[in-house]
Formats: structure tokens, C-alpha cells, sequence
């Protein structure tokens, strides 16, 4: 089940071959989703939902699918995935897709899910394809999460909508950073991430 | 001065690679060269011109250009503390400029220690020599917040900005954006409520015990331009914070309400001097930026409305009041963030000025646009070159087709 090769297929994208940090996909949403922790979560889990069961049906069929059309096909899968987690959502999480609003939709022109479904789906079997999909969906979900972290900490004080910054604080002069709460700060997070992600890994720094 | 030398000479070794301070080597560097005239510059022979000036003697230059406005800026925050608490008549003038000195002191502290700070792990952490560039923008930094805003937002803004708008560029020279403004852009984006409105510009409570009293009954803290944004109804009058009528002189003499460096455009426009003469700064730039300003103000005065209540204001006034002067003379003309070429200079600092009045009348949600305009050219500054560099190459070319 995890030969060695699958078991690179699944935990490279956390950190080595990272969606986000290493490939520089899936930015705009990254932007838009992480202002507090509970929607990049639930994001996270749709993108990993729909990356996994797309990669597989794409992988099913990819013998039969005709080159010329295949980004066509693809988008086909994706779309009525997306729109089954959609709904999912509007049912059993109702502010959280409020909160969400085009971002689910938009997952079908995520760059992340493109990619994998062109540069992994059309080329492997169903088993790993699945992996590769789960694999990427986490370490997306990863950076998001901790972007989300960050930014709700530092702009708004509470984590998962509960305040963790005492009153005291706010009491003795200390205030919420209203730059967190705007997109630029994102993609500084995003880059202090990445800073620290190269320092450590050495290898993955371009020599110029 | 040779005792100086000898004892720096004599503590050196420790410094060098192996001593037991190796790890402090950059700040003996630093300390060095601040005291002594390097002696490791090239020779005399070979192709390089070499005259007395160097990246200190600039920055000390600029930072004497700043002086004015600095003196100024801090004895207007001890006048407008007096005139708040209604005992302006009874002070004496040492007084409140001691009631200024001691408000700012604790700024000016913050900004170099965490400006410095940073820019000595930097050089350390990159064995490279300490760069004087932040000698001038943690000056700059204290005269362009408001006197109110929090030390520990002051310090964060400052170590952001320092961070990120030019260590990770590459430290002096490479920033893209003008440091200082940045500071402030962190400030005003990140703590608004601490920005602007009645409770930022004037230091009401007492400093280290002086000037204690309470306000009068007239004071209202707002700024001429925070009074302009929230203007309604047909007719303009800008007040003071006592609530008399102000006009061009008052705002050009800067006893008004405003950020501690940009109320006074007579001390700012002493310090232009100063900078055109030694030729430290670009006059180019500089004219560029109130003719910009000018062109714009008039444009917008010629057709007011009551909706957009700054173009009720004369030219005149555009060019004294909030931030207009200190940011044409002290922030357009930074030479790293600027253009380069001289046509450049022309059209970065005339759209400079343009947009600056632009956001101002425009925009209500910034009453004040110096900054975000500098920003914004700043960005452009080297498409701005490129262009005037194509464009010159281009025609030379075609001379020589000829």
C-alpha cells in the first residue's frame, strides 16, 4: 500500500515539494481565505476533498480521455466536484460558506488542482494519484492554516473566533494590528514562511 | 582625539577573527568609522575622483537640514499643549520647548534603538560593515508619527519597516520604498485609531511631570486637514485647537496641530536650503514636487465643491498645510527610492505633487496623501527611468542612422 515511492508521493508536498511555499500555487486564495482560522480550515479540508477525488476519477479515466480535450475534462470533474462540496457546506456549515462566498467555486480554477491533475493525474494509477492528491491538499492546507494563524492572532486576538489575547493586554495599551486583517499582510506572511522554509532547506535555494 | 585612537587600536584585536568579541565586530567597525576617517579607502592613484564626501558626511548634512524643523516641531507640541490647557500666556518660551524635547525624546530613543538595532544584527549576521543609512529615517520617523502614538507601535512599525522594506531588499541603497514612509504606512494601516483623528496630534497629558492642567473648554485636537476631511456645509474655516480662525501665515509658520516635523514650513523650507546648497538633495525634485502640488491645487480650486471640501482651499494653503512641504523636501528627495535621471526627477516629483493633492481632495478616508503619493512613486521611480533611458537611447540611435 505505502511503498517508498507512494509514501514520497504523500508527504513531499508537506514540506519539500510544498503546493504553496515551493511551487507558488494557489497564492490568491491563500490571500483571501486566511483572515481567521476557521474558514482557511474548512477551505483547506474542500481543496483536499476535491484534489483526492478528482485526481483519482481523472486517473480512472485517463486511458480514454482524448489529449485535446482533456483540459476540458478535467474542469468537468473538478466543477461538479466543487459544487457537491458546495452544497455540502450550505447544508451543514451555513456561515462558514457565507463567510467562504466565491472562494469554494473558485476552487475549480485553483492552480494547485490544474496542476496536479496535468503534471500527476494523467500519468499514474488511481492509488497514487489519490496519495499525490491528499499530499498537496495538506500541505496547502498546512500553509494556510498557519497563515490563518498568524493573521487572526495578530489582527483580531482570538483564534477559532475565541479571544486568547487577555483583556489586560487591550487594558495596558495594547491593540490589534488592523494590517493584519488586509490582504498584504498575507502574502508578507506568506514570504516570512517561505524565508524560514529556505533557510532550513538549504537545497531548495537558488544559486545565482 | 588620540587618546581616542589609541584605545580603539588597543581593544581592536578582540574584534578581529579568533578575539573573544569576534561576534561584536561589526559595531567596533561601525564605531570606528563614525569616530575616524577610514584609512582603507582606494588610493590616490587610478581612475577614482575622490573628494571629501562620503555616505556619513551626507547623512549628517540631511540630518542638519532636519534640525530646523526638528527644534521647531518640538516647541510647537509644548505651544500646542499650552495653548490646550490655556496657559500658553504664563509659560515661558523654554519651557515649552522643554515640554517638546522631553515628549519627543522618547520617540526619537525608540526609533534609532530598534532601527539601529536591527540594522547591527543585519550587518553582523552578513559580515558586512554597518551602513549609516537609518542615521536619517530614525530622525525622520519621530517627526512624522503623531506625538500620541504609543512608543511599543512606534518601535513595531519601525522594526517592520526596517525589516522588510529594506533589509530584505539589501539593506542602504536597495530599499525600493522610503523607509520611513513605510513606518508610517505600517502605523496608519495597522493602528488607524491611533492615526489620526482629534486624539492623535496633540499631547494633552503632562510630560515627566511638566505641563500638567486640563483642557479647555474650546479644544478640539483635529488637524486643518482632519478638519478639512470631515468639513460640511458650504463655507471652509480651518481653526486652531483653541477654535480661532487660522490662515496661510499660521499654517506656513506652523503653530498648528500636525505631525512634530511638518507643521512649519518656514523651518522645513531653511532646511531645503540648507540641502540645495550643499547639494545633498535634488533641486529638480524638489521644484518638480510644489509645482506638481501647485499645478494640481489650482486645478482642483478652479472648479470647487462643497463635496470635496480641500478644494476650497487655496493653492497656497495646499502647499503650507499637513505634510506637503516635509514630504516634498525630505522625502521626495531620498536618492535611493527616487529617479535617477533628470528628466525622471522632473516627472517623478511633478506627479508626486499631483497625486498628493489628487488624494487629498479625492479621498476622504485620507485626509492627508503625501505619503501614499511618495509610495506610490516610489514604485514607479525606476519604470519612470527606464522609459527616459529607452527613450534617449532611441533617439540617439536614430541620429546615428542618419
Amino acid at each position: 500500500m505505502l511503498s517508498k515511492q507512494n509514501k514520497e508521493v504523500l508527504f513531499n508536498p508537506l514540506s519539500k515539494d510544498n503546493p504553496v511555499l515551493v511551487q507558488i500555487l494557489g497564492i490568491c486564495s491563500t490571500l483571501a481565505v486566511t483572515v481567521s482560522l476557521e474558514p482557511a480550515i474548512v477551505m483547506g479540508l474542500s481543496v483536499i476533498a476535491v484534489l483526492a477525488l478528482s485526481n483519482v476519477i481523472i486517473s480512472l479515466i485517463r486511458t480514454t480521455i482524448p489529449a485535446t480535450i482533456r483540459i476540458i475534462v478535467q474542469l468537468v470533474v473538478v466543477a461538479a466536484l466543487v459544487i457537491m462540496v458546495q452544497q455540502f457546506l450550505v447544508a451543514y456549515s451555513y456561515d462558514v460558506s457565507k463567510q467562504l462566498s466565491v472562494f469554494i467555486g473558485l476552487i475549480i480554477t485553483n492552480c494547485i488542482l490544474m496542476g496536479r491533475l496535468e503534471a500527476f493525474a494523467l500519468s499514474n494509477r488511481p492509488w497514487p494519484a489519490f496519495l499525490d492528491g491528499i499530499g498537496n491538499g495538506l500541505g496547502y492546507m498546512a500553509i494556510l492554516v498557519i497563515v490563518a494563524f498568524f493573521r487572526e492572532l495578530l489582527g483580531s486576538g482570538t483564534l477559532l473566533g475565541m479571544q486568547v489575547i487577555p483583556t489586560w493586554c487591550y487594558e495596558h495599551g495594547y491593540e490589534n494590528n488592523g494590517l493584519m486583517i488586509l490582504p498584504p499582510m498575507a502574502l508578507i506572511t506568506v514570504a516570512c514562511i517561505i524565508w524560514v522554509h529556505r533557510a532550513r532547506n538549504t537545497e531548495l535555494q537558488e544559486n545565482n | 582625539m588620540k587618546f581616542l585612537r589609541k584605545y580603539m587600536d588597543k581593544i581592536k584585536p578582540h574584534f578581529e577573527p579568533g578575539g573573544k568579541l569576534e561576534k561584536l565586530q561589526s559595531v567596533y567597525d561601525g564605531m570606528e568609522t563614525f569616530l575616524f576617517t577610514p584609512n582603507t579607502t582606494a588610493g590616490p592613484r587610478g581612475v577614482h575622483v575622490h573628494d571629501g564626501n562620503d555616505l556619513k558626511r551626507t547623512m549628517i548634512t540631511v540630518i542638519v537640514a532636519l534640525l530646523p524643523a526638528l527644534f521647531m516641531g518640538m516647541y510647537n507640541i509644548g505651544y500646542q499643549h499650552y495653548l490646550a490647557i490655556g496657559q500658553l500666556a504664563e509659560t515661558g518660551g523654554w519651557t515649552i520647548f522643554l515640554y517638546g524635547l522631553l515628549a519627543m525624546l522618547p520617540v526619537i530613543v525608540v526609533s534609532y534603538v530598534v532601527g539601529l538595532g536591527i540594522e547591527f544584527i543585519g550587518a553582523q549576521i552578513h559580515h558586512k560593515e554597518i551602513q549609516e543609512g537609518f542615521l536619517v529615517t530614525g530622525l525622520l520617523i519621530p517627526m512624522i508619527v503623531p506625538i500620541n502614538t504609543p512608543l511599543w507601535m512606534t518601535a513595531v512599525a519601525t522594526a517592520f519597516a526596517v525589516v522588510f522594506a529594506k533589509e530584505v531588499f539589501g539593506g542602504t541603497g536597495m530599499n525600493i520604498f522610503n523607509v520611513a514612509l513605510i513606518t508610517r504606512a505600517v502605523l496608519f494601516f495597522g493602528y488607524p485609531s491611533k492615526m489620526s483623528g482629534d486624539a492623535a496630534f496633540v499631547k494633552v497629558d503632562d510630560t515627566f511631570g511638566i505641563g500638567g492642567g486640563s483642557l479647555t473648554d474650546t479644544f478640539s485636537g483635529a488637524t486643518p486637514l482632519g478638519q478639512v476631511a470631515t468639513n460640511v456645509g458650504d463655507s471652509l474655516t480651518l481653526h486652531d485647537i483653541a477654535g480661532n480662525t487660522i490662515g496661510t501665515w499660521d499654517a506656513f509658520m506652523g503653530f498648528i496641530a500636525g505631525s512634530p516635523g511638518e507643521t512649519s514650513t518656514l523651518a522645513i523650507l531653511v532646511g531645503a536650503v540648507i540641502l540645495l546648497v550643499t547639494g545633498v538633495a535634488s533641486w529638480r525634485v524638489m521644484c518638480s514636487v510644489f509645482v506638481g502640488g501647485l499645478a494640481m491645487a489650482s486645478l482642483v480650486h478652479a472648479f470647487p465643491s462643497t463635496t470635496y471640501a480641500a478644494s476650497l482651499l487655496s493653492p497656497c494653503d495646499q502647499l503650507c498645510l499637513g505634510g506637503f512641504a516635509f514630504a516634498a523636501v525630505f522625502m521626495a528627495t531620498d536618492p535611493v527610492t527616487g529617479a535617477r535621471t533628470h528628466i525622471g526627477q522632473y516627472i517623478y516629483g511633478f506627479l508626486i505633487g499631483v497625486f498628493t493633492i489628487l488624494i487629498r481632495t479625492f479621498n476622504g478616508g485620507y485626509p492627508e496623501g503625501a505619503m501614499l503619493a511618495i509610495l506610490l512613486m516610489n514604485a514607479f521611480a525606476p519604470l519612470i527611468d527606464h522609459c527616459v533611458v529607452s527613450f534617449n537611447i532611441k533617439r540617439r540611435l536614430a541620429r546615428a542612422k542618419q
